[in-house]
């Protein structure tokens, strides 16, 4: 089996997540960016372990800790959103400029 | 805690124990101050006014304290009781204690004896003597209480106790001086005795100190036993410390040129100063000097301050008896006179002759007590201390003019009354220890000693009465002590001539000299006769003299007293300016001296102060302008002013907006890849 096209297609969608994380200006498409990249991952782990084919299923075991740790992490971050929404009815990353000197 | 320490010297007389009377002989020193106590509470309901008390205690004492003296004379006794009362700290690695307890031994016996028998004899006078007087039952209170601290210091064995009844007797002698303070001569007597006697006390108290550090013990027997043995510590204190004790003793028993606090009591009445000022109190620092009689004994330092000691003894003795041969007060010349024999006592017991002071000491309480009480009864009689208001009463009181007469002639060392053995004796010792020109001295003084009582005794005796009313003899009550003091005057000389004891008695001598450390002072075998009949010469000289000067009929008598020798009159009228000196001193002392030391501190020592405080200041300021704020302030203004400027310039890269903190982390990795892939 050939991992290649597997790697090529998460290493794209990790770039895709990297792009939009660093030029979206909208929070929730960072966060969707953001979401891309953590995807990226698991389809690397899926595609070591079809290799691999470890006893345990390292892999796969990976993976859904990192879809758990994606949904409490959108979550957070949407409500962390929400709450800045409502405060400056924006949702535009530039204005969240409180974190600083 | 009983000891029976042994003699430490070859020769010394075996010691006993004593019986139940030296076990118990607290209650002689306790009974006073019950008296005290009693009379304070109770007195003023009584009919005497409390002195029933008073003569009580004394009854008690005088019983104890002769049979004491009784059985001393058979055995000599030795016996301590202390009783611990406080530990006062470590010296060199052995307790201090504070203890207090009596003593029984031939000195101390001595004493009791000395102060229960005049001090029994003078309470019973007082009676008649103070009767309807002020303050009566305050009067013996206060006696009872010098007596009591009187036996508590002659009963010490140790410094401190006898220290404390040291100040006792002060005390009590204040009270007693000031007894008439309504007249502020009088209260200011009573100031002046406590005050000289205070400059002495401090010699007493630093001597103590001295004596029981060097060997860690202040009891006697100890410092006494470690004399006789040369320990080395004492030897090294034993000038400075002897010196010392003896500045104590030149104040109670008022040396030259301390005395003058004496002659100024007589302002208390005038058993007071037949007890206190003449027969007791006043001979505590010869008491103290032969209860340390070792230290001066055997030690060099002793010895080297005993050569300070004579020649302030021998001036007293002589100069203070000049004085009184132009005082007009009769109280006066008797307190001359006792400064003059305390000087005797002094001179022998510093010459090294123990026994022979205290012999003085013991018929001179006699005598002089007589020749108070005497006084005391001619001032009663014509309400008057001035010789020159008196004259021709020795009709009118024969019982006091023949007991005063008695104590004149045994003062005067007339064969054989008591004084001539106890100054015979000390003519022999000046003699034996090689102090030939002070014995001339003593030989001389003998002739003044005579001589002015020949004066006092022909201006109140004899003549013509020149004072105001008709003077009578006074009650039983003052005449019976007088008569009872007269005996001893004439007979306790007997008890020590030289060669003769009583059987297995001994004499004198072997009393008081039942000691933890046998003393060892020169007694002649015999009478030394050619010393005597020098002693009797002076004193039928001086009898004569007085007697052709002022013998004769009362008229003459005061115009000789105008005789007025130029220089040497005034002289002593104004007492050898002493009084002028000692207020001088305290005059100078408030005045130029303490001027002089203002000066000196205003511009002497607070310059150097303000000099020093400038010096550090201007220090200060270069440590604080150039050091500090200059050097080490800008090194730390520097450091943080840099911290500073770059804290400044890099919060500019934080600019809170996280995709620009997300470039920085994605570029920093693809450089991290790019540096691995490379360098691979």
């Amino acid at each position: 089996m050939i991992v290649t096209q597997f790697l090529v297609i998460a290493a794209a969608l990790f770039s895709l997540g990297v792009y939009g994380l660093l030029v979206r200006r909208n929070a929730v498409m960072v966060l969707l960016a953001v979401e891309l990249m953590l995807n990226a991952v698991n389809i690397n782990l899926i595609a070591f372990e079809a290799v691999i084919r470890s006893s345990q299923a390292v892999g796969q075991v990976f993976s859904i800790f990192v879809i758990t740790v994606a949904a409490a992490e959108v979550g957070i971050g949407l409500a962390i959103i929400l709450m800045i929404f409502r405060n400056r009815q924006s949702a535009n990353v530039d204005d969240f400029n409180l974190m600083k000197f | 805690m009983t000891h029976l320490v042994l003699a430490v010297e070859a020769g010394a007389p075996e010691l006993v124990s004593g019986g139940f009377f030296a076990q118990w002989a607290g209650i002689m020193l306790v009974a006073p101050f019950v008296a005290f106590l009693l009379i304070v509470f109770l007195g003023k309901r009584l009919k005497y006014l409390g002195a029933e008390f008073a003569i009580g205690a004394m009854a008690l004492n005088l019983v104890w304290a002769s049979i004491l003296f009784v059985q001393n004379m058979s055995h000599g006794i030795f016996r301590e009781e202390n009783f611990e009362i406080a530990s006062i700290g470590m010296f060199d690695g052995r307790a201090l204690v504070f203890e207090l307890g009596w003593v029984v031994d031939g000195l101390s016996i001595m004493m009791y004896f000395v102060v229960a028998f005049v001090g029994l004899l003078v309470f019973i006078y007082a009676v008649g003597y103070m009767h309807g007087d002020v303050r009566v039952t305050w009067f013996f209170a206060s006696l009872s209480l010098f007596a009591g601290s009187m036996l508590i210091l002659v009963g010490s064995p140790n410094l401190i106790q006898l220290i404390i009844g040291w100040e006792g007797v002060g005390l009590a002698s204040y009270l007693l001086i000031g007894h008439y303070w309504e007249q502020k001569e009088n209260s200011s007597a009573a100031m002046k005795a406590f005050y000289t006697n205070k400059v002495a006390d401090v010699g007493l108290i630093l001597g103590a100190i001295l004596l029981g550090l060097a060997i860690g013990d202040f009891s006697f027997a100890a410092i006494n036993e470690a004399a006789a043995n040369h320990a080395e510590p004492l030897e090294a204190v034993a000038f400075a410390g002897g010196l010392l004790l003896f500045f104590g003793a030149m104040g109670k028993s008022a040396q030259f040129p301390l005395h003058i606090w004496l002659p100024d009591a007589m302002a208390g009445p005038t058993p007071v100063s037949a007890l206190m000022h003449a027969a007791t109190m006043v001979t505590a620092g010869i008491y103290l000097m032969a209860r340390t009689f070792p230290v001066y004994q055997d030690l060099v330092g002793g010895e080297a301050a005993r050569q300070w000691m004579v020649p302030i003894g021998v001036i007293t003795l002589f100069a203070m008896g000049l004085l009184a041969l132009v005082a007009d007060d009769i109280k006066k010349v008797l307190a001359y006179s006792t400064v003059s024999q305390l000087g005797y006592m002094m001179t022998a017991v510093a010459a090294g002759g123990y026994t022979a002071g205290l012999f003085h000491l013991f018929t001179h309480a006699f005598f002089k007590a007589l020749l108070f009480l005497g006084a005391g009864s001619v001032i009663h009689a014509v309400h008057s201390n001035n010789m020159s208001d008196m004259g021709g009463l020795r009709k009118e009181m024969p019982r006091t003019f023949w007991t005063f007469v008695i104590g004149s002639l045994s003062l005067a060392g007339i064969i054989p009354l008591a004084g001539f053995f106890s100054k015979d004796e000390i003519l022999a010792t000046l003699d034996h220890e090689g102090y030939q020109a002070f014995m001339w001295v003593a030989i001389a003084g003998a002739f003044v000693t005579a001589f002015y009582m020949t004066r006092a005794v022909a201006l109140t005796f004899f003549g013509s009465y020149k004072g105001h009313g008709h003077p009578h003899e006074s009650p039983a009550l003052m005449t019976v002590p007088l008569v009872a003091l007269a005996v001893p005057s004439v007979i306790a000389g007997f008890l020590n001539i030289p060669g003769v004891e009583f059987g297995g008695f001994g004499n004198f001598t072997t009393w008081v000299g039942a000691r933890v450390v046998a003393m060892g002072d020169h007694h002649p075998e015999a009478i030394d006769w050619t010393l005597a009949a020098y002693g009797l010469t002076a004193g039928g000289l001086g009898i004569l003299i007085g007697w052709l000067l002022y013998g004769k009929d009362a008229e003459t008598q005061l115009a000789r007293d105008r005789f007025e020798i130029p220089v040497l009159y005034p002289l002593l009228r104004q007492k050898y300016y002493m009084d002028h000196l000692a207020l001088g001193m305290v005059g100078f002392t408030k005045g130029p001296a303490a001027r002089a030391v203002d000066w000196v501190n205003t511009y002497v020592l607070d310059g150097i102060v303000n000099g020093v405080g400038g010096g550090v200041r201007l220090m200060g300021r270069f440590v604080y302008g150039g050091l500090d704020q200059r050097g080490i302030d800008m090194f730390f203004n520097g450091v943080s002013a840099g911290a500073d400027s770059a804290g400044l310039a890099l919060r500019r890269l934080q600019t809170g907006r996280v995709q620009q903190y997300a470039m920085g982390f994605v570029v920093g990795a693809l450089v991290l890849v790019l540096a691995i892939a490379v360098f691979n």
